[in-house]
């Protein structure tokens, strides 16, 4: 850390609004895009959006005008029909959809509060602190990002049934709680955003670690926490394979497995399962619109850790 | 005062050594002229808490961390190779019984499973070739100054918000085998004649790719557009000197400098089609999906882990695939290695 970085600091500087590089630096890239450059971005923007909008067309539609040709492309009238048809869908167990959603918030959530805490306090350890094994440590976590969770979820059946804990939300919970994606991305941050000075100006007044982490380092991490937050609550929210496996749609299912079972059920209309496509997207969507920069910002910072 | 002689656990002290550095007092290296008074009790029970604070605290923020994914990621991913040795039904889960590499011999005589590798492979390239290619144009594009940048980026990255059931289900509609099809409608538009999305081998497969490309395309466009942010500004304007067109920038400034970042997607995306299962499991439908398609043209090796051990209740036979998938994100991950090395070596 030079004295610079700690002179410039306030975390916000650090972390920085993306526009600002995007301005100054770079020939390259102070051109103007031309009308063709407009013109494939927004077809691309249409092809991106178009699916979903085609669900909600079909979703205000009904059964039979779904199947017809032409396809629909305006929107119908059924949508709150549909919407309710789909709510009330009880599968062979009685569940409904808002316990699915409730589901849904209560794993996200918890999944989310514990992985960006652990990997904070992990990240800064790694970012900041000496102690022996560091190094060796720090290269099993970078070594296991890329191994795929997917195939830990035969023994993780075993376990979960051994423990009568299937179908119940801490089978989904627990083996989410960390990544080591979380730390190292935490790592990476903290080790440029905190001086090094300032946790030395923080002991020489006698705080003691645990302070320290409270009051220093998360103050400055904030904003990469948010950012983690944000990408793990997504993944969280449509995790599939694993969910599918430990809970079952009629009995206590997070929101993606309920969809799956609605998608395949042969008494339910075709409008119904688009209106449950729509349920499931739209609180995440929601989201997307109104903290749509940030989370441009934090996919493109957590994309410089290559 | 009394905290000056502390030794602090950042990388700026040397750990162990009560060598000086700007922070330890000069005094410590003198030797004391007369006997140093007699720390009180209550001082030496607060320096031993304070040297239990800085030696363990480090191993306390990272315990979380290890204990958990030791206990649900890595301990659990070990074991099923474990469990590959064994026949086990997954109807008793935990009563195992020793069978060697039965499993694994069993694999080498299974039409399905050299299918659903075929296939991982195949869907792979196909998900991911015009993915990638079409992001790192688009990011090329996002790069310039542009109109409504935010909107662009936001509409592009909106299938990454949305779940691969979601997804899955409206691109079923979207691929229906009939006219009433949106994808055959579209074709019959252009004069094409409706296209068999569903039974086909190639069609159903290029469907399924369709759905993974449609979620991260937007996603590794980003990335890319990241990475071609950090490239220096002098680059471009060196090459702008020399009087190249901005296609030869993009050739030879933007794309060598992405390099590693081009790596990095691939690798991702290799691994994801490794565990490419939502897609063709809710793709087929109730009906289908569990086999990848009546003929599995379209089953993949995480598919096909799932139905041996739900659908056949084989869970022995499915940690065996499982441990396959694992041999080759290992084989992948060392690749990833060498190339990364030989990229520095050659910067």
């Amino acid at each position: 850390m030079t004295l610079s970085s700690v002179v410039a600091t306030g975390p916000t500087s650090t972390v920085g609004p993306t526009r600002r590089r995007w301005r100054g630096s770079g020939a390259g890239r102070q051109h103007h895009g031309g009308p063709i450059a407009h013109l494939v971005l927004v077809v691309v923007a249409i092809a991106s959006l178009f699916p979903l909008y085609f669900s909600v067309v079909a979703a205000s539609t009904s059964q039979t005008r779904i199947a017809r040709t032409p396809p629909p492309l305006v929107p119908g009238g059924n949508l709150l029909r549909n919407l309710r048809a789909v709510w009330d869908y009880n599968g062979p167990g009685g569940h409904t959809l808002g316990l699915a959603m409730v589901n849904s918030v209560i794993v996200a959530s918890a999944v989310t509060v514990s992985t960006v805490l652990f990997a904070t306090l992990a990240g800064f350890a790694f970012a900041k602190l000496r102690f022996t094994g560091r190094n060796a440590l720090l290269v099993f976590v970078v070594a296991t990002i890329a191994v795929p969770p997917q195939l830990s979820v035969l023994p993780l059946f075993q376990l979960m049934s051994g423990l009568h804990w299937t179908d119940r939300l801490q089978a989904v919970i627990l083996p989410g709680l960390v990544t080591a994606f979380g730390v190292f991305f935490m790592r990476q941050y903290l080790s440029q955003a905190l001086p090094t000075e300032l946790l030395e100006a923080a002991r020489m007044d006698g705080a003691n670690s645990w302070r320290i982490v409270w009051h220093v380092v998360v103050p400055v991490a904030r904003p990469a926490m948010a950012v983690l937050g944000m990408l793990t609550f997504v993944q969280a929210w449509n995790d599939f394979l694993w969910p599918l496996i430990a809970l079952t749609p009629s009995g206590n299912p997070t929101l993606q497995v309920a969809l799956a079972s609605i998608g395949g059920g042969y008494d339910i209309n075709e409008a119904v399962i688009m209106a449950g496509a729509v349920v499931a997207t739209v609180p995440l969507l929601v989201a997307f619109a109104v903290f749509g920069k940030q989370i441009v910002g934090g996919v493109m910072q957590g994309a410089v850790k290559g | 005062m009394l905290r000056c002689g502390t030794r602090f656990p950042f990388p700026t002290v040397t750990k162990g050594l009560p060598v000086s550095t700007s922070t330890t007092a000069p005094h410590h290296r003198v030797p004391p002229p007369a006997p140093a008074p007699v720390p009180t009790a209550a001082q030496r029970r607060r320096s031993l808490l304070h040297r239990l604070d800085v030696k363990g605290t480090p191993y306390l923020l990272v315990t979380p961390f290890f204990l958990f994914f030791a206990a649900f990621g890595l301990f659990p991913l070990i074991y099923t190779g474990w469990v590959s040795l064994h026949s086990v039904s997954t109807l008793t889960p935990n009563q195992m019984t020793w069978n060697g590499v039965g499993n694994y011999t069993m694999l080498v005589h299974d039409q399905v499973f050299w299918k659903s590798l075929r296939n991982t492979v195949t869907i792979g390239l196909l998900s991911a070739v015009p993915q990638l290619l079409a992001a790192l144009g688009l990011a090329h594009l996002l790069n310039y100054r542009l109109r409504g940048q935010l909107f662009l980026r936001v509409a592009l990255l909106t299938p990454y918000a949305t779940s691969v059931a979601a997804a899955a289900l409206i691109f079923q509609f979207v691929f229906q085998q009939n006219d009433a099809g949106f994808a055959n409608w579209a074709l019959h538009l252009f004069g094409l004649g409706p296209v068999a999305w569903e039974s086909g081998t190639w069609s159903s497969q290029l469907a399924v790719a369709t759905i993974v490309m449609w979620r991260w395309t937007g996603y590794n466009t980003l990335i890319y557009l990241a990475a071609m942010q950090a490239v220096p500004g002098d680059l471009y304007e060196a090459a702008a000197l020399d009087g190249t067109s901005r296609w030869q920038q993009f050739r030879h400034v933007t794309i060598p400098s992405l390099r590693p970042t081009i790596l990095f997607t691939v690798i991702v995306s290799a691994i994801g089609s490794l565990q490419l299962f939502g897609e063709p499991y809710l793709f087929g439908g109730s009906g289908q999906g569990i086999n990848g398609g009546p003929d599995n043209q379209y089953s993949t090796l995480a598919l096909y882990v799932y139905r041996l051990a739900f659908n056949s209740e084989h869970l022995g036979r499915a940690a065996a695939v499982a441990w396959v998938i694992f041999f080759i994100a290992v084989v992948v991950g060392a690749l990833n290695a060498v190339l990364v090395r030989r990229l520095r070596a050659s910067a």
